[in-house]
């Protein structure tokens, strides 16, 4: 997977703008390229479809215009071009045209009406679509700078990478999510699923898609949320049915209390830890920051600043600047025992 | 008017010392020079915010960079976002304007010296205690920082809770001041305009450059008030215990964004109305031909004016407004298209059929058509609710706008630079570092807002410090930094020329466009009283028919 991406970034390198005029000349062109990366051209579900599609017509519309008014203007000062020639001699001083000016404001007013309608029924059809009994439901909660996802009707709570069911047109599972924010303003944004939706303090807001493939989708935050808003990366991952059931299963369970890690956990629950951050089955019930309960069920840290792997869970516990300078995790101050003691203990939640 | 137009001997006046000569720049209340200050003012200012662009780009050359620190990145695009709009955009055509209007309209100074001259230092003040924050705001970093809240300075992060210290109070105030600064302005320029006018120059025989202005104040009036009274709301927020904006105790962040975007999507039409005005004034003389379509041009920016007034929540499609605001505000915002596209089609127009020169102003004017063209269309992308759910607060937002305002609205002030320049220092600017001016402008231009559009589509939003590789952001990014280097090297070729040229210029003359409005009647630079007899105007281009008394413009009004 890795390499296979490495050598699709390589190919990315070296052709983007080509990439990016066949992405303009056909979504379906751009397919290839785009599985992974986060091209409003690729579009893999019904939201982000309908949107690609208008978008491409409002594309061809503004075109033909560019086409037609860019002509007129490289005719107009070639052609007209003072010659030596010319002398001192004026031109003949033309005031105006009642019946041109008629032609190019009633030929605009046409096109703005036809691109009204045409946007129109995709507003409706994306913003007031009916969440039907089998859609999944997510809360999904913007924090400076990270996300949390809820979904209270199968109990789970979990941080920054989004589980949700594949779709199929048949038996559609689309994801509804409830999108809230506990602290500034900030936007979901996976381009390839939907358009962006903003998450803000005290002020609901709704988003939905319907995923047409599995697998990982990139995006980040959209809206200026404070100094780390840069590395809230967001990730979602569509799940085949039973994998998402499962997903859903393991997140339910308790982690398996192993008696090797105890004196990491005696550090996490007697120090600051717990003011912000829950692990289920244990005293550490904080709110402020990612639930840990299954961390290691999770790729990256941070919000998808760093993989998620040994050293850098050490390194994020013990300086949590050298991988997001400005995040709201404060370091930790603790010995070297002590950190390792409970990066063991980290391991094992998972 | 006599046919040449009179001038009086100049009063004699013993040398100044430089010390009488600072005194009576500081003291003046000439529209004039309070023109030309202003526009040093915001000459000082493009230098400053653009070197913050260059720094701003220099960390987006290439991945995960470290050039600044985040904290640093965000203070950059705040300052210079709100420098451009605030202490560049802003006091720049205002300087025109206030230097422009009286003499195209035949006046010997604005309705109201005493307040023009507050509105300037009340403006200066305000740029100079946006950037004393750098001393004097302790933010969350330790002791003096500039803000950091972007320009737009969302609830609630501007708030107390999550913008501790002072820097945002710099912010809030700053922009709360060079607010009553604008509106002193427009309320001057409006009555000048109304009530200043010679003899003979009725409404329908102004200047356009002079209707674009009482629009544009106008609109000044009805947009700057809401953002001054939002100001006053989060100073009451952050020091009284007010709860406008504060979302903990009932606050809506969503009214703060209704307020700033009623003011500040309308403002890109306060700062591009000038410039329309602008190219309605050099793209006749260089085509030798009169305005195509005048009273046309006349309504549809007010037009612009009044359907801008309705467009603003198309910044907040993505805020969940329901279905029938967010399709009210699609159609708004693509109407006010159609008159936008009436004026392009007028300038050319005006072309066709002349005789064009491309001097320099011309050329500038020229490449705002095309770049304009371009921002309009991506405009109506935007308009489009569901397009822009994709395409807000993305790259392509930020290649649109500075599409607008670099592409636009600064190539038509260069065009005017250009312009009046000789009728504001006597000497003409050099037409060959012009040239290497807009042509390096022009490449450097292209390559970095050209490219800009694409990471956006590739899903790269704005306002971020650093970005992940391998999402097909680095090449663009890396293009777009090369591109405002160009840029900057075009910026310091033009301010030497405007150095250079005022030693070592040409001498201008009275008419050296052979122009046709007022001010190209009197004297390079004009004298304090502007025009020894008042003017008396017959037609719209009163030099004209002067110049062609077989043939002049009255027989057809």
């Amino acid at each position: 997977m890795y390499m296979k991406r490495r050598i699709r970034s390589v190919a990315r390198k070296t052709f983007p703008i080509v990439a990016l005029v066949l992405s303009f000349l056909s979504a379906a062109a751009a397919e290839p390229v785009s599985r992974t990366i986060t091209n409003i051209f690729a579009p893999e579900s019904t939201p982000a479809k309908s949107i690609l599609n208008l978008s491409l017509f409002v594309l061809a519309i503004t075109g033909i215009i560019f086409i037609v008014v860019f002509t007129l203007l490289v005719y107009s000062i070639t052609k007209f071009r003072a010659t030596p020639a010319d002398g001192s001699h004026e031109p003949a001083q033309v005031y105006g045209s009642t019946q041109i000016e008629i032609a190019w404001t009633v030929i605009p007013i046409l096109i703005v009406v036809v691109l009204f309608l045409a946007s129109a029924r995709v507003i409706h059809a994306v913003q007031d679509a009916p969440m039907p009994p089998s859609a999944v439901q997510v809360i999904a909660i913007g924090h400076q700078y990270w996300w949390e996802f809820r979904y209270p009707k199968l109990g789970v709570v979990t941080a920054n990478e989004l589980h949700i069911p594949v779709s199929d047109p048949q038996h559609p599972t689309p994801t509804f999510l409830k999108l809230l924010s506990a602290d500034t303003d900030h936007s979901f944004w996976i381009p390839q699923l939907a358009g962006k939706t903003d998450l803000i303090p005290d002020h609901p807001n709704n988003l939905w898609m319907d995923p047409h493939r599995t697998g990982l989708f990139l995006g980040q935050c959209a809206q200026y949320c404070g100094t780390q808003h840069a590395k809230m990366l967001l990730r979602v991952y569509v799940d085949t049915p039973e994998d998402f059931a499962s997903w859903i299963q393991a997140q339910k369970t308790l982690p398996v209390q192993d008696e090797k890690v105890s004196a990491g956990r005696r550090v996490f629950e007697t120090t600051a830890c717990i003011n912000c951050h829950s692990i289920s089955g244990t005293v550490a019930n904080g709110q402020f920051g990612p639930d840990l309960t299954h961390l290691m069920s999770r790729s990256t840290i941070a919000s998808g600043a760093a993989q998620n792997t040994r050293e850098n869970l050490r390194l994020w516990i013990e300086k949590p600047d050298a991988i997001k300078p400005g995040s709201l995790m404060p370091a930790m101050k603790l010995s070297d025992a002590d950190l390792d003691a409970l990066v063991d203990y980290m391991e094992t939640l998972r | 008017m006599s046919a040449n137009a009179m001038t009086l001997d100049n009063v004699q006046v013993s040398d100044r010392t430089w010390l009488e000569t600072l005194h009576g720049w500081l003291t003046t209340v000439d529209h004039k020079r309070i023109g030309i200050l202003y526009v040093l003012y915001a000459l000082f200012f493009i230098v400053v915010a653009g070197t913050e662009a260059i720094l701003i780009r220099i960390q987006l050359m290439y991945p995960h960079n470290n050039f600044v620190s985040p904290q640093v990145f965000n203070r950059l695009f705040t300052m210079h976002g709100t420098t451009m709009i605030f202490y560049v955009a802003i006091p720049v055509l205002f300087g025109f304007a206030n230097y422009l209007v009286p003499l195209m309209i035949g006046a010997r100074d604005m309705a109201f010296p005493r307040l023009n001259a507050f509105s300037f230092w009340l403006t200066a003040l305000s740029g100079f205690l946006l950037y004393f924050s750098l001393l004097g705001g302790s933010g969350l970093y330790g002791a003096g920082s500039a803000p950091d809240i972007s320009w737009w300075a969302y609830a609630p992060l501007a708030a107390k809770a999550f913008s501790p210290g002072h820097s945002s109070d710099y912010w809030t105030i700053s922009v709360l001041l060079g607010g009553f600064g604008t509106v002193a302005t427009a309320i001057n320029l409006i009555a000048t305009i109304l009530c200043m006018r010679c003899p003979g120059m009725k409404l329908t025989r102004m200047p356009l450059l002079a209707w674009l202005n009482l629009t544009m104040s106008g609109m000044v009036l009805i947009v700057v008030t809401p953002l001054s009274a939002a100001q006053i709301m989060l100073l009451i927020d952050r020091y009284l215990g007010g709860h406008f904006f504060d979302t903990q105790a009932g606050g809506s962040a969503v009214l703060w964004m209704h307020f700033f975007w009623i003011f500040g999507h309308p403002e890109v039409y306060v700062l591009i109305i000038p410039c329309f005005a602008f190219m309605s004034e050099i793209v006749p003389v260089f085509s030798r031909k009169p305005i195509f379509g005048y009273p046309v041009m006349v309504a549809a920016t007010v037009i612009i004016a009044f359907v801008s007034l309705s467009v603003w929540a198309h910044h907040m499609f993505s805020v969940g407004m329901n279905s029938y605001a967010n399709s009210f505000f699609t159609i708004t915002s693509m109407v006010v298209g159609i008159p936008t596209g009436i004026k392009i089609f007028n300038w050319v127009g005006t072309m066709w059929g002349g005789k064009i020169q491309f001097k320099v102003p011309m050329l500038f004017c020229i490449g705002f058509l095309f770049q304009f063209l371009i921002a309009g269309l991506t405009g109506i992308m935007l308009a489009s609710a569901p397009f822009d759910w994709q395409l807000s607060y993305s790259y392509f937002v930020v290649a649109h706008f500075h599409y607008v305002i670099v592409g636009g609205i600064l190539f038509a002030l260069f065009g005017a630079f250009y312009y009046w320049y000789p009728k504001v220092t006597g000497r003409m600017l050099s037409e060959k570092l012009g040239k290497w001016h807009f042509w390096l402008f022009v490449l450097g231009f292209h390559m970095c807002f050209d490219v800009m559009h694409f990471p956006g589509l590739l899903g790269m939003p704005r306002r971020i410090y650093t970005y992940e590789p391998g999402r097909g952001w680095d090449t663009m990014n890396f293009i777009i930094t090369i591109g405002a280097f160009i840029q900057g090297i075009a910026i310091l070729i033009f301010v030497w020329n405007l150095i250079i040229s005022y030693f070592k210029g040409a001498k201008a003359g009275n008419d050296p466009w052979d122009a046709w409005t007022l001010e190209w009647s009197t004297s390079s630079p004009p004298p304090a009283y502007n025009f020894a007899t008042i003017p008396v105007v017959a037609s719209r281009r009163p030099l004209w028919d002067l110049k062609h008394p077989e043939d002049p413009d009255f027989r057809y009004d």
